[in-house]
């Protein structure tokens, strides 16, 4: 650079976009003009070709036939990949083997890819990806937890975590229970479906755009498929269409086929799933199955108890360990236990291999415990808040400890809960109900105050580290990028709002710019939450190098104290002088000052040892609790959530706009989850909800008429997080709960709270009208 | 699997209007109305969310009707005046539906926005003071996964009181 570009001398003002105001999404004015760039939408070159793959059509068989001249006679076809036309590796299993790239000789779900054809149009390939002649062995397919459970089926083995002697405290206990429960996956439902764009590179490398969350993964497999290094591979994703979890590990398999099938024909790949096709090809959240016998008292408080968790995880491992894990780690929620045998299997079925989503096993191990709650609550007669309050961890005797060993630290919970008690009215709004269900034989009214406790953390200990890089431009402006992805969540707002902090620069002087493996390597997935708390910190770190090597400069060129040179408002004082950012950030360059700064960070303090199921997973807990009320009908199942009240704790929120839409987006997700998002399988293993038809998503006249969330205030974490903040994605899903424990309590009305009743999850309207026959027929026996 | 074979058909001219643009191509027949705007026309701002009209992503503005481009053949809007996301905006600057979706934070990932915009348009013409009650009539086509809504609500009726004092 000859001569320096001219700077504008700002008056000091702002800097505007500093942590903690609700500021609006870094890409909103392009959502809104139809200007933001999605995978489908870059511009392809000229003579792109369009990849979709054949699908089987059996759970479980031995392919004897794959006839595919007719695909390869179609019009508009180009070319055909199969497994022997894999030069590298062929297994894409992110953590363990186990997901072959195309079928290799065993069908293990219906939906599993044959084989990929690229032709000149979307339209030409996926009609010619359905003309191949394909012939199986039909073998028999294990479809239900029951089934992979009673041959001990399983693709990781089983995992314990035990305090105390449970079997010793339920014995002993005054009163027992026992009772099973399930709840059902979940299809993400991200609407924008798996996509995937590459191009071939000079020295065979590959530059891929995908919709992923795990950019760094999929360079890596795709060199493994390509069977090059991975400098040679290049991902770039700057946004996702939605994500929840549905495009960590299950975006690699589509970038990997659309590479294979651009380094094949040297051009251009696009592949793209229609919905049907995503619904049927890429895992969900996981099924669940819990059993358990539980040991308590007249007072409702739990001596012991006895759980164990089941998982369907389709037919490979993916990330079924973590995520059966993490169940199980939630088999607590907010309640002490004082003496536990968690048990966690992870069973296979001929079903696709089910995968993260938002919660990650957390929701089915609180939902197994809640339901617990709700049934000592029938036993012993008493208001299941009650039962609540009196389980919760608390500082006084000895009753913070969690059964894997972790000490709460911060008690949350309980005033949290109190606040949220006083702030809806729940104990009048319980004595109303009550009068109401008395006089209203039909139509029945529940309320349900639950808590949310949710560690924070990768249990994967390695994943908990974060990279980013900071450029500073001659006239002051800013590129930032980090390792993590934007998915909807707003991540990369929360981060350029901590450097604009640092920096003390506007928000509009920073670029984010798409998350590149070739600008931050070796990241780890956006998932977990840990998102912000990551990145947030890692970016933090980048731009205090620059801000310090800025001062170093200023304070030896002026001849002034270090502590005299201090950033604000877009301007920086050097002892009496004051010139704005850019005037500084020419100097220094002039002066041979680096303007770009790598930043990292690792989160400290844990560690979980797996042999001892003991440790401190998580580096701190998020909390929160939701009050709901719904009304039911008894003679139709139909049912209504009328109100809804949340409190939730993000700490000292970075942007309290993201996070109250971060809370109410994931309530309703999770109320989809519990309500009316229902998978059904066929007899034969095809999955039969595959569009938005029949897998029914909340649309906007079902969520809640009076919908009132708060965040909880003067709460900052007490741990070093990045401004005191918490992460937010996940926890909050897990308030949606309380809408499945309201209903479970109108159909409880309906025997006068006298017998418990049996509910799986999702409570659609017919297993919610089951529950009521089922109660009033017990009633009368 | 046995399906026929599929066959290239002859184009068929048309001429649609897009955001006040006149344009005239040869399409196949059953080249979709979303293609035609995506492929041909390069608006991507309208997006394929699932291919069957539940999700709404795509939702254009035929003739002034709210509808889904997903399941519309571009020749059956030979003749038609379209409006899409890209042309909410005018010289002036963003619509005030465009404003209150970013200022009021009714988007997340953004993908359904176009779609929703577009529908809300279509409401707002017609009933210029929504209650919410037609809000989330108008809008019940159209489905988000983020943001559970309420600030979708929201930004609707700030738009409508912004439309209404302007």
């Amino acid at each position: 650079m000859r001569s320096l570009p001219s700077v504008s001398v700002r008056e000091a003002t702002g800097p505007t976009g500093s942590p903690g105001q609700p500021l609006k999404h870094e890409s909103a004015h392009k959502h809104v003009s139809g200007e933001a760039i999605y995978t489908d939408d870059h511009v392809a070159p000229p003579d792109v070709l369009h990849a979709y793959p054949g699908l089987s059509s059996v759970a479980h068989g031995k392919l004897v036939k794959l006839d595919l001249e007719s695909v390869r006679r179609a019009p508009g076809v180009i070319d055909i990949l199969t497994l022997a036309d894999v030069p590298g590796q062929t297994d894409i299993g992110p953590v363990y083997p186990g997901d072959p790239i195309m079928v290799n000789e065993r069908v293990e779900f219906w939906g599993q890819v044959l084989f990929v054809v690229a032709a000149t149009s979307y339209d030409s390939a996926r009609r010619a990806a359905r003309l191949a002649v394909v012939e199986y062995d039909t073998l028999p397919a294990d479809l239900t937890i029951e089934q992979g459970l009673a041959k001990q089926s399983l693709v990781r083995p089983s995992h314990i975590q035990r305090r105390g002697d449970a079997e010793c405290a339920i014995r002993e206990a005054p009163l027992t229970l026992e009772g099973e429960i399930r709840s059902g996956g979940q299809e993400h439902m991200y609407l924008e479906g798996q996509a995937s764009l590459c191009i071939p590179q000079e020295d065979g490398g590959m530059y891929v755009y995908t919709s992923s969350q795990h950019p760094t993964e999929g360079q890596k497999l795709v060199a493994q498929v390509l069977g090059i290094a991975m400098g040679l591979v290049t991902v770039e994703v700057r946004r996702m269409g939605g994500a929840f979890g549905g495009k960590e590990t299950h975006a690699n398999q589509w970038a990997c086929l659309a590479a294979l099938l651009a380094r094949k024909t040297g051009r251009a790949v696009k592949l793209r799933l229609a919905r049907a096709d995503d619904m049927t090809a890429t895992g969900k959240r996981h099924h669940f199955m819990s059993k358990y016998r539980v040991g308590f008292d007249r007072n409702g408080q739990i001596h012991g108890l006895d759980l164990s968790l089941s998982g369907g995880c389709g037919m490979s491992p993916d990330l079924s360990d973590a995520i059966v894990d993490r169940a199980m780690f939630h088999a607590d929620n907010a309640y002490f236990l004082p003496a536990a045998h968690i048990e966690g299997h992870r069973v296979k079925t001929h079903t696709v291999s089910n995968t993260a989503f938002r919660g990650f096993g957390g929701p089915q191990g609180m939902l197994a415990i809640e339901n617990i709650i709700e049934h000592i609550a029938t036993t012993t007669g008493l208001d299941a808040l009650e039962v609540r309050k009196r389980n919760f961890y608390r500082a006084e005797d000895g009753r913070d400890i969690t059964h894997y060993g972790q000490k709460i630290e911060q008690h949350l919970i309980a005033p949290l809960v109190e606040r949220l008690e006083r702030s809806s009215g729940y104990q009048q709004r319980r004595q109303s109900i009550q009068e109401f269900n008395v006089g209203s034989p039909v139509l029945k009214r529940g309320l349900s105050l639950t808590p949310v406790k949710f560690g924070i953390s990768f249990t994967v200990q390695h994943l908990n580290q974060a990279g980013a890089l900071i450029h500073v431009y001659t006239d002051g402006s800013i590129q930032l990028n980090h390792g993590g992805t934007e998915m909807g969540q707003g991540l990369y707002t929360k981060v350029a709002q901590v450097v604009a902090q640092e920096l003390q620069v506007d928000l509009e002087s920073i670029t984010c710019t798409a998350t590149r493996t070739d600008k931050v390597p070796n990241t780890s997935p956006t998932a977990a939450s840990a998102g912000s708390d990551l990145n947030g910190m890692a970016a933090r770190d980048a731009a205090n190098k620059i801000k310090t090597r800025l001062i170093e400069f200023a304070a030896g060129h002026f001849g002034v104290a270090a502590g005299r040179v201090r950033f604000h408002s877009n301007r920086v004082s050097v002892g009496e002088r004051e010139f704005s950012f850019a005037e500084l950030v020419q100097m220094a360059y002039v002066q041979r000052i680096p303007l770009s700064a790598t930043g990292y960070y690792s989160t400290p303090k844990i560690y979980y040892d797996r042999d001892k199921a003991s440790g401190r997973p998580f580096y701190y807990f998020a909390y929160g609790a939701a009050v709901s009320e719904v009304v039911i009908d008894t003679l139709t199942g139909e049912y209504k959530v009328l109100r809804v009240d949340i409190c939730h704790d993000v700490g000292r929120s970075l942007n309290p706009a993201v996070d109250i839409g971060q809370v109410e987006g994931g309530f309703v997700q999770g109320m989809g989850w519990l309500t009316t998002e229902e998978l059904v399988w066929g007899k034969d293993g095809r999955l039969e909800t595959t569009n938005a038809a029949s897998y029914k998503i909340p649309a906007v006249g079902d969520t809640p008429a009076d919908f009132r969330v708060e965040l909880l205030p003067d709460s900052p974490n007490v741990e070093a997080t990045v401004f005191h903040s918490k992460a937010v994605g996940e926890p909050p899903l897990m308030l949606g709960i309380s809408v499945w424990c309201a209903l479970r309590n109108a159909i409880a009305s309906v025997a006068s709270h006298r017998l418990s009743p049996v509910l799986d999850a999702p409570a659609t309207p017919e297993r919610v009208l089951n529950a009521c026959t089922d109660l009033r027929r017990r009633d009368c026996s | 699997m046995s399906e026929t074979k599929p066959e290239f058909v002859e184009a068929v001219d048309i001429e649609i209007t897009v955001n006040g643009k006149s344009y005239q191509r040869s399409v196949e027949p059953r080249m979709l109305l979303v293609e035609f705007l995506r492929e041909e026309l390069r608006l991507t701002g309208t997006h394929i969310g699932c291919d069957t009209s539940y999700c709404g992503a795509c939702t254009i503005r035929l003739d002034g009707d709210a509808v889904k481009s997903c399941t519309l053949f571009a020749v059956q809007a030979d003749g038609a005046k379209v409006a899409t996301v890209e042309g909410l905006a005018t010289e002036a600057g963003l619509h005030p539906l465009q404003k209150a979706f970013s200022e009021h934070h009714g988007l997340q990932c953004g993908y359904c926005t176009p779609g929703m915009l577009m529908s809300a348009s279509a409401l707002l013409d017609e009933i210029p003071n929504p209650s919410d009650k037609d809000i989330k009539k108008r809008i019940a086509g159209n489905v988000c996964r983020c943001t559970g809504y309420q600030n979708i609500i929201k930004s609707v009726h700030a738009a409508a009181n912004e439309l209404r004092e302007a």
